[in-house]
Formats: structure tokens, sequence, C-alpha cells
């Protein structure tokens, strides 16, 4: 028994800013919410289940905050799910609902995730040294920043491409309503200008802080069938982990990442991903993520994948734009993170991205990781139905 | 098993704030600046029922609710519970009674503190009413507490409430302040806590793992490649070499460390995963990878269980590893 169709019926996400002080927090997962319901053309009778995520409550200093979000998220007498893999949790609470159709148990479900950033401060929630050991810590950024430099040492790229995966999401954030930087005049040389947070990764090169929310609806083959201008469908999903630290661990190009890409390829039919998607929305929070990524997902071999970025093959017209909404370097609500590129990617199916559609797009990626690179949450989507769904 | 277990693990008190800033939105909004002007605010729902505080979005439909409704500052308590010893940042210092208050023209609840003396003079069914404070902000503690709506005036004054997000003059209040502290006692695995009492001694011990033969440092217990416990012991050097670092350049909150300064993995000769710590020495951009280092101690008189023994490691002025020496722990 195979698992049954899902497709994604609409989607929707807040304005996002550093602080979205207009709004309480059920108050901004609602505004995404409201959009994505509109979207689909739903209403809350339509919706069996409700499945939210967000990354630490420490950086709202709510526990379990889908306690006091049920009466927002419409949940009262229904299923609410919360789900947590750090930064890949928007992904990855996508699966879950994603799941959840495709089991045979839900018809509808609404999927949620949000961060508001804004509330605390997440430098510091992420910096919390225990006692016994050294203060070394210094945010993601101060986490990421040794690996970036032993992708530079591992693959020879050159200084500047960094610079152009930021001024290109930059750019393209330029075109996204809802984005959160929007820097039309952006160059390579202003990034590579831009101060220096965390030797190798500059200012420019950085995600910023953001609040914001994240709703899709998901249906299954009926819902799906009935969506004007057609649906996105679900070709293939996967989910993988692995410890943070283990000895000869993969800092840059994890193992977790490689067979999560590895299964989602296989389940989709997809063998040679460079010529066979469309368009792909990655996580990307430091602009080296995009040519590290490349690789990890197959898109280009090991110590290659800064070369498609030079060449300019990831920017809007290129062979594979990569992040053509201005991806997690224009907006960052971290728990919403991950299901902004799922539905990114959805609306490149579905032919509702606006001024950053990119032209036939037929197949497109949605990925997200988490933690300290252990946690990968991905997915196909398509705006024809897979041919023999698995 | 060696010895592990044979001593008390070591602990140490972990203390988690942060002052939250909640944004209260267009409905609580309301609530929280009607309190400023000792107004009580609830919101009507589909159903009729007042909700008191006032909901954002119907617990029936899940609509955004509109109908804002004024109520009494006195009411009913429906559910009480005494708290015999009060904590630090509660509404009162003495016993109080922590209650469910229905205020006339409300149909749910509201939870506050009720002072009464004791829990002998608390009944389901009471009547209370609102004690303002003397000064309010715009926030819930603008009600100080509630007391018996016979007792007599008190003439004590009330403690301030807590702080309210700065503003513009004359803007109504957006932001509300809420303190949050967590207070863990913090404990370390019995393997950790020997190579901690090892730190005292000026030593750096690590474990081997007996299928995969690699060495942890710090140990942990069990290898998380192969799942199976470590128990073999390994006391290693204070040499090795820096795999790969950055620079920390950007100040941050609790920052206990002032930048620039190097944050760099340092893997210990003969072992076999890398852990992060300070480099000195040198320049921050002579630190190279493969670069090697030895460990700078403080003077021993000052050692105690923690890896903050060694205030940083320095450039030995050796030649540094190749880089496919160290290439796989990248």
């Amino acid at each position: 028994m195979g698992k049954r169709l899902a497709a994604v019926l609409g989607t929707g996400q807040t304005h996002h800013r550093a602080k979205r002080t207009d709004v309480s927090m059920p108050g901004l997962l609602r505004e995404a919410v409201d959009r994505a319901m509109a979207d689909a053309q739903v209403d809350w009778p339509d919706i069996d289940v409700v499945v939210l995520g967000k990354a630490p409550d420490m950086f709202e200093g709510v526990m379990m905050p889908e306690l006091f979000l049920a009466d927002a998220l419409g949940a009262n007498g229904k299923p609410l799910l919360r789900v947590h893999t750090a930064g890949s949790v928007g992904g990855s609470t996508a699966l879950i609902a994603t799941g959840l159709v495709q089991a045979g148990v839900h018809r509808r479900v609404l999927t949620v995730a949000f961060e508001k950033q804004s509330e605390s401060n997440a430098m510091w929630a992420l910096s919390i040294t225990p006692p016994f050991h050294m203060p070394v810590g210094a945010g993601a950024g101060g986490y990421f920043a040794p690996h970036v430099r032993s992708y530079l040492r591992r693959s020879g790229a050159p200084e500047h491409v960094g610079a152009i995966v930021a001024a290109k999401d930059r750019r393209n954030g330029a075109l996204n309503p809802y984005a959160h930087l929007r820097q039309p005049d952006i160059t390579v040389e202003s990034v590579r200008a831009s101060q220096m947070l965390w030797d190798p990764i500059r200012y420019d090169e950085t995600c910023p802080s953001s609040d914001g929310a994240c709703a899709m609806v998901l249906g299954d083959e009926a819902a799906g069938d009935a969506v004007p201008g057609g649906a996105a469908w679900i070709h293939a999903t996967s989910m993988r982990t692995e410890p943070t630290t283990f000895a000869g661990r993969d800092q840059v190009n994890p193992q977790a990442g490689r067979d999560a890409a590895a299964a989602l390829w296989r389940e989709a039919g997809i063998t040679d991903p460079l010529s066979q998607v469309d368009a792909a929305e990655i996580y990307v929070p430091f602009s080296w993520f995009e040519p590290m990524w490349l690789e990890n997902l197959g898109f280009a071999p090991e110590g290659e994948g800064w070369k498609l970025t030079e060449a300019g093959e990831t920017a809007l017209g290129g062979r594979l734009p990569v992040n053509p909404s201005g991806g997690v370097l224009s907006t960052n609500p971290i728990g919403a993170s991950g299901m902004l590129r799922f539905s990114e990617a959805a609306k490149q199916v579905m032919g509702r991205a606006g001024d950053y559609q990119v032209d036939g797009a037929r197949i497109a990626l949605g990925h997200a990781y988490g933690g300290g690179s252990q946690y990968f949450a991905m997915w196909v989507v398509g705006a024809g139905k897979p041919h023999t769904p698995s | 098993m060696i010895a592990a277990g044979s001593e008390t693990p070591l602990s140490a008190p972990l203390d988690v704030g942060f002052d939250y800033t909640r944004s209260v939105g267009p409905v609580l909004g309301r609530f929280v600046n009607a309190l400023r002007e000792r107004r009580i605010v609830g919101i009507r729902g589909s159903d009729g029922r007042v909700h008191v505080p006032p909901v954002e979005y119907d617990p029936v439909t899940a609509r955004a609710l509109t109908e804002f409704v004024d109520v009494a500052d006195e009411g009913t308590v429906v559910s009480w519970s005494w708290a015999a010893e009060p904590l630090a940042g509660q509404p009162l210092e003495r016993p109080f009674a922590w209650a469910l208050i229905r205020l006339d023209g409300a149909d749910t609840a509201l939870l506050h503190a009720l002072d009464a003396g004791s829990a002998a003079n608390v009944h389901t069914g009471m009547r209370v009413r609102a004690r303002w404070s003397d000064e309010p902000v715009g926030h819930i503690r603008d009600i100080a507490w509630f007391v018996a709506a016979d007792a007599p005036p008190d003439p004590a004054p009330t403690p301030p409430p807590p702080p309210v997000a700065e503003r513009e003059d004359g803007e109504p209040v957006g932001t509300i302040i809420t303190p949050i502290h967590l207070r863990y006692q913090h404990s370390a695995s019995p393997e950790e806590s020997r190579y901690l009492r090892g730190l005292a001694e000026g030593r750096l011990i690590g474990q081997r793992c007996p299928a995969c033969r690699k060495v942890y440092i710090p140990p942990r217990g069990a290898c998380p490649t192969d799942g199976v416990p470590t128990a073999e012991e390994i006391e290693l050097p204070d040499t090795g070499i820096v795999t790969t670092f950055c620079i920390v350049n950007v100040p941050f909150l609790g920052q206990r460390i002032k930048p620039p300064y190097v944050a760099a993995y340092i893997l210990l000769d003969g072992a076999d995963i890398a852990f992060l710590h300070l480099v000195l020495g040198c320049a921050a951009e002579e630190v190279r990878m493969g670069m090697r280092v030895r460990a700078a101690w403080r003077p021993c008189e000052e050692w105690s269980t923690t890896l903050e023994n060694i205030t940083h490691f320095a450039p030995t002025g050796e030649p540094d590893a190749p880089y496919e020496n160290f290439a796989h722990h990248l």
C-alpha cells in the first residue's frame, strides 16, 4: 500500500520585519494563516488538523506556545501537533503535515511555522554557556564560520563567491513584497566592503533577525485537483538527522544531508538534479552555504558548487535559480525560515511567485537544515502529479 | 568500568534569564491600556460570552473578535488555591490565594492574586474587588491583587507594577516586559566529572572507544558512532593543532570574552575530536589551519573543575601540520 497523493493547496506569509510590534504572537501567526487559507480557498471547517513548528522556546520565552496559540490556529476540538527540529523546523513541520495526508489520516492540514525574534535576542539564546565549559560560543555565526573556512580550504573557492550569493539573494529579496531586507542596489563590491563579523563571514553575508510566520494548507488528491490553476503536487519528501559532533564527522558536507538528498531524488525519480530541477529554495543563512549545499544536495560534485554560483547559474535566469524569493539571507524568522523555503518552492510550480517567478518552473526543491547542520528536511514539488506514487 | 560512579558527579547552578518583550497587539493592547485607566475590558465572543482578559480569536469559530465590553472591577471567586509560601516576583510577599475570579459582566474567569490573610477567609462564591496599584502603567499588575469586597480600605502603598517598554510620551502601551528566569542545577556526567576533576589537577583525560578506537575529549561515557560504553581512559598532552577557526568581531549580549578573539577548534595530539577554545599569543590574522598550539594554563592555585583553567592556546612555533593530516577532522 503506497502513499496517497498530497498537494499544496495554498500558501501565506507575513510581511517580515525586524520587529513586528504591531501584532501579538497569535496575530503574527494569523496574518500568515489568513493569507494561506484565502490562497487555498478554504474555511475553518475544511481544516482537519493543525501542525505547528517553531525553533527553541528560549527565543520567545514561552514554553509550549502551541497551547496558548490554539484559539488563533482554529485548533480547538482538532488535533494540534507541535514539531521542533531547530532551524529546520519549518521544513520538518511541513513534512509531518504531508505525512498526515499521505497516510490517508486527514484530508486537509493547516501547517504553520513562526518566530518572533524581537521578543528576545537569538545571539543570547544560542550562546548560553553551561557550567564547566569554555565561553567561546558566539551564536550561529560563530558556530558556522569555522566550517565555512573549512569549505574554503577544501574547495579552493575564490573569496568573492560568498559575496556573489549575498548580492544575488538580497536583490531577489527586493522583488519579494514580503521580504524583510529588500536591497535592489546591493553589489558584490558593497558586500565585500561590509564589516567582517565572524571572519570569514561578513555582515552582508549574514541573515537578518526577523519576526514572521508562514503557513500552508495541504490536501489530498481530490483537494489538489480542485485548485484553480493547479496545486503544487508533492513528489518526494525526506528527513535525516545526525549527531552534532562525533569523531570524523564531515561538518562541511554532512552525511545526513547527502543521504536525505539521495533518498529525495530517488523518490522523485530525478537522476540529474541540475537538469531536472527548475528552481530551488535552499536554506542559506550565511552566503557560503549556497555552494556548500549545492554540493551536499548533489547539484554539483564535491568542491565545485561555487563554480555554479560564480558562473551566475544560480541567479534568476540561470540554469538553476536558487532562492529567487531572496531566501534566508533576506528573511529569517528562524522557525518559519524552512517553511518559507518549502512554500516558495510550491509557489514557483503553482505559477504564483509574482516578480520572482522562474519561467516555466515545473519541478522545485524546498530545503531546510537546522542545529549544527544536523537536521535536514526537504521536498520536491511539481506542477503535475508524480507519475508513480511510491 | 573504571571508577566512574565512585565519585559524585559535579554539578553547579545555571541561571538563565531574559527580560522578554511582548508586543500585545490590538486586543490585549486595549486591555492593558484600559488597566492604566483603572478600567477592565473584555471582549464578546460569537456565542455571546464575554471573555476577560479579552481573547484575540474566538474559541468557537476562530474568527477575529472586535466587540469590546467594559466589565466591573468586582466579581466572584470561582475557584482558588492557597499559596502558603509566596515566591519571588509574585504579587504578594505574604501568603495569599491564587483565585479564578469571574468579574461582574464577564463569563470567563481571570486568574489573579487574592489578599485574604488566611485560607480560612477564602471560599468559592466569595465576593472580591480589585485593589488597584497606586501608579498603573498598563500591565496586568496594575491590579495589585484582589481583596474581599467588604474589606476596609487599605492605606498601605502597593508595590509598583513591573515596567512596560519605553514608548513616546502619550503613546499607548504596545509592548510589555516579561522577565523570565530559570534556575537550573546543571550536572556533569560521571565521565565528564572525572575529566573535570582531571583539569583541576592540570591533566587532560579522554576516553577511547573499544570498537572504533577513537579518543574523545571531553569523554562522553558512550561512543556516538558505535553506541557502546566507553571506559578506557587516555591522558592527553596539552599540545595539538588548530583544525579550523573563526575570528569573532561581533559583540553580543552575555558575551564573556571581549572581541575580537579567535575561536578555534583545537585537536589535541592523540585525540580524534576537536573542541572549541581561544587562540591568543599571535595576531588573529596569523592564526592558520594546521597551526601547532600549546595550552596556556592559569597559575595552578587558580585551577578548578573547568576547561577555563586553560586561558587559551598559543602557537608553539613548530611547523604547521600538513592539511592531509587533519582534513578528515573538518
